[in-house]
């Protein structure tokens, strides 16, 4: 039984239009990454080739036909992005046509890659911003999802992104309880003040319950789904679906979440991914939840009563 | 963006907190003979400096004035600003701000997600509730979402965040030239001109037009100086003159926006018939933040007024607007 037969009657999944392609995804490496994070929810790993690197041809080229769909800004994920020897090249290139942001774990900043995308940064009209995913505020809370030593290595990271000249927006996946969050948000700001960042950026996002992440917690409930009537007066721009479209190794997909789904693949090109698409992954629900979960601002914020 | 305005936390806005699609709003255009208008937005209950543009934009010759919304927020007693925007014959389109104390919302449409934000904006927008007559609040409620003139031959649209979403941020650095040439064409107009960020800015468009964020006239653009920013959009070769300002000359071209001030480049072809300029104006700030610590608002807005840094709500900055700024 697949998950649309899980439904109850009646309660059919949305569709949601790609109401303008504001921001163009590319998953540079892949599912490659030098870390194996227990919470990632498309299983990333050093030998994970579900999805290959993109060559730099292929990205220029979208990249320069961006043009077309009056594209608004770039976001590069994977995988570890820096990984990939041509993503100072591809970078350069974006910051050409508009604003880029890249998704790392921030334990390979090389001195020169930093010094080639600081001077691109310079240069440009646009804003590079380079978000440093770190899952706690110390080793003990960070630690077992994403490896041992990777929170030095991360801080590290920051460390080397503040001395070229960057503001790194330091991204937590939500791994401790709700109720903790403003003293894990303290402890956190401490520490990268410690670390010479004066003002932190710090962006909080909900876990996805899929891939690795679906045995690490509870998994999604039946009743995690979005139905049409959750639809009715929801503001669609929340849901990146409706402005955003994937570019990885297989083709466009519909968003950077859901890439591991053999039915997020819309085709291999624009006109293709240029259809609606149903809200029938329980990942959807997660965004559905929080909303603007993928781009740099929102994320889970503190509960307005 | 309006300092001090209440973040909607995370998750989905109702129905009825949402403004309306652009598309169903598209005003008629309205011709004009002005050879200059003056712009401004995010008013932020700064009396005192709206006193100071209008009187600027008169002595620069602005044969008519425009508000682009948010009136509240951040300043002290916002019921002093409609009686003066109606007096001095603003035409003002309502912003995000405006929106919900109409409307009377729980919050300002935003969505910050920082504690600390949310925390002044609460304050703030409380405040302004609070102090804003029921009179004023259902007037607010009638001004429309966006305008349009004909002006010089051009089609100039003036919308609050975008020509598509009352609520959204258009910055220098997050706004690539190709997408704002989609937008000017999708909505058919060759001048844009929006506010909602607080940080003004311009382009110039691929078919020869604008694209313009008149800034705010509440707060200085997190420059580090006291003075406040308005837009004039003059007919070419009508922008030439130096009227003697209360604004100190030397300041005209500080960095501000990522643009410098004063700039009247037309020179892309010939093709332009419109100059879009940044103006800065000085009033009485030190008044204001008296006024501010009278009606007992945050010391962090005072700060903000007497040194030009932001020191809140600074989450939805990108990177190069915040590295610009001290916080």
């Amino acid at each position: 039984m697949d998950e649309q037969d899980a439904r109850p009657e009646g309660a059919g999944a949305p569709e949601v239009e790609l109401e303008h392609l504001d921001t163009l995804w590319f998953q540079v490496t892949g599912t490659i990454c030098n870390l194996e994070c227990s919470h990632c929810f498309i299983s990333c790993s050093p030998d994970n080739h579900t999805l290959e690197f993109l060559d730099l041809e292929t990205v220029l080229d979208w990249v320069e036909r961006s043009g077309e769909w009056g594209v608004k800004e770039f976001y590069v994920t994977g995988g570890e992005p820096f990984m990939h020897r041509d993503l100072a090249a591809m970078l350069e290139a974006m910051l050409q046509r508009g604003p880029a942001s890249v998704l790392t774990n921030g334990t390979l900043m090389r001195e020169k890659t930093l010094r080639r995308l600081a001077t691109a940064h310079e240069e440009s009209r646009y804003s590079l911003e380079i978000r440093v995913s770190i899952d706690g505020p110390n080793p003990e809370m960070n630690d077992p999802i994403r490896g041992e030593g990777t929170f030095e290595r991360a801080m590290e990271g920051v460390r080397k992104l503040l001395d070229h000249g960057f503001l790194p927006i330091v991204t937590a996946t939500q791994v401790w309880d709700q109720e903790e969050d403003e003293a894990v948000r303290r402890e956190f700001m401490e520490n990268l003040r410690a670390q010479g960042y004066e003002n932190p950026r710090l962006k909080i996002l909900p876990s996805i319950k899929t891939g690795r992440e679906a045995a690490r917690s509870r998994g999604y409930g039946e009743g995690e789904r979005v139905t049409a009537a959750m639809m009715e007066g929801y503001e669609e721009e929340q849901l990146i679906c409706s402005s955003a479209r994937i570019v990885t190794s297989e083709g466009v997909h519909v968003c950077p979440i859901l890439v591991d789904e053999p039915d997020s693949l819309m085709g291999q090109t624009m006109e293709e991914a240029d259809e609606p698409f149903e809200l029938k992954h329980q990942a959807c629900y997660t965004c559905w939840l929080h909303g603007a979960i993928c781009s740099n601002y929102g994320g889970i914020g503190e509960e307005v009563t | 963006m309006t300092p001090g305005e209440e973040g909607g936390g995370a998750g989905a806005v109702a129905a009825t907190d949402r403004p309306q699609a652009a598309e169903e709003r598209d005003p008629e255009v309205r011709a004009t003979d002005a050879r200059r208008i003056a712009v401004f937005g995010g008013v932020y209950s700064n009396w005192r400096a709206l006193e100071a543009v209008v009187e600027d934009a008169r002595r620069r010759g602005a044969d008519e004035l425009y508000c682009l919304g948010d009136l509240g927020a951040f300043g002290p007693n916002p019921d002093r600003i409609p009686p003066r925007l109606i007096d001095a014959d603003v035409r003002t389109i309502r912003g995000n701000y405006d929106d919900s104390i109409s409307r009377g919302l729980d919050d300002c449409q935003c969505g910050y997600t920082d504690p600390r934000d949310n925390h002044f904006a609460r304050l703030s927008y409380r405040y302004t509730f609070r102090n804003t007559s029921e009179r004023w609040r259902e007037w607010m409620g009638t001004l429309p979402e966006q305008r349009r003139i004909e002006m010089a031959g051009r089609e100039v649209l003036m919308c609050h965040g975008s020509p598509r979403r009352m609520n959204e941020f258009l910055w220098e650095s997050t706004s690539s030239t190709q997408f704002l040439d989609w937008m000017a064409r999708e909505h058919g107009a060759d001048v844009v001109l929006c506010t909602h960020t607080g940080i003004h800015w311009k382009r110039r468009l691929s078919g020869g037009g604008w694209f313009a964020n008149v800034g705010c006239i509440g707060r200085p653009p997190n420059d580090g100086r006291t003075d406040v920013w308005y837009t004039l959009l003059s007919t070419e070769g009508d922008g030439g003159e130096e009227p003697t300002s209360a604004s100190s000359p030397g300041e005209r071209e500080a960095p501000a926006g990522g643009n410098g001030g004063r700039d009247r480049s037309t020179g892309d072809g010939g093709d332009a018939a419109l100059e879009v300029e940044f103006v800065p104006v000085s009033y009485d700030h030190e008044a204001l933040a008296e006024e501010m610590r009278r009606e007992e608002l945050p010391e962090e807005f005072v700060e903000t007024i007497l040194t030009g840094w932001w020191t809140t709500c600074l989450e939805v900055l990108p990177a190069k607007e915040r590295r610009r700024g001290r916080h």
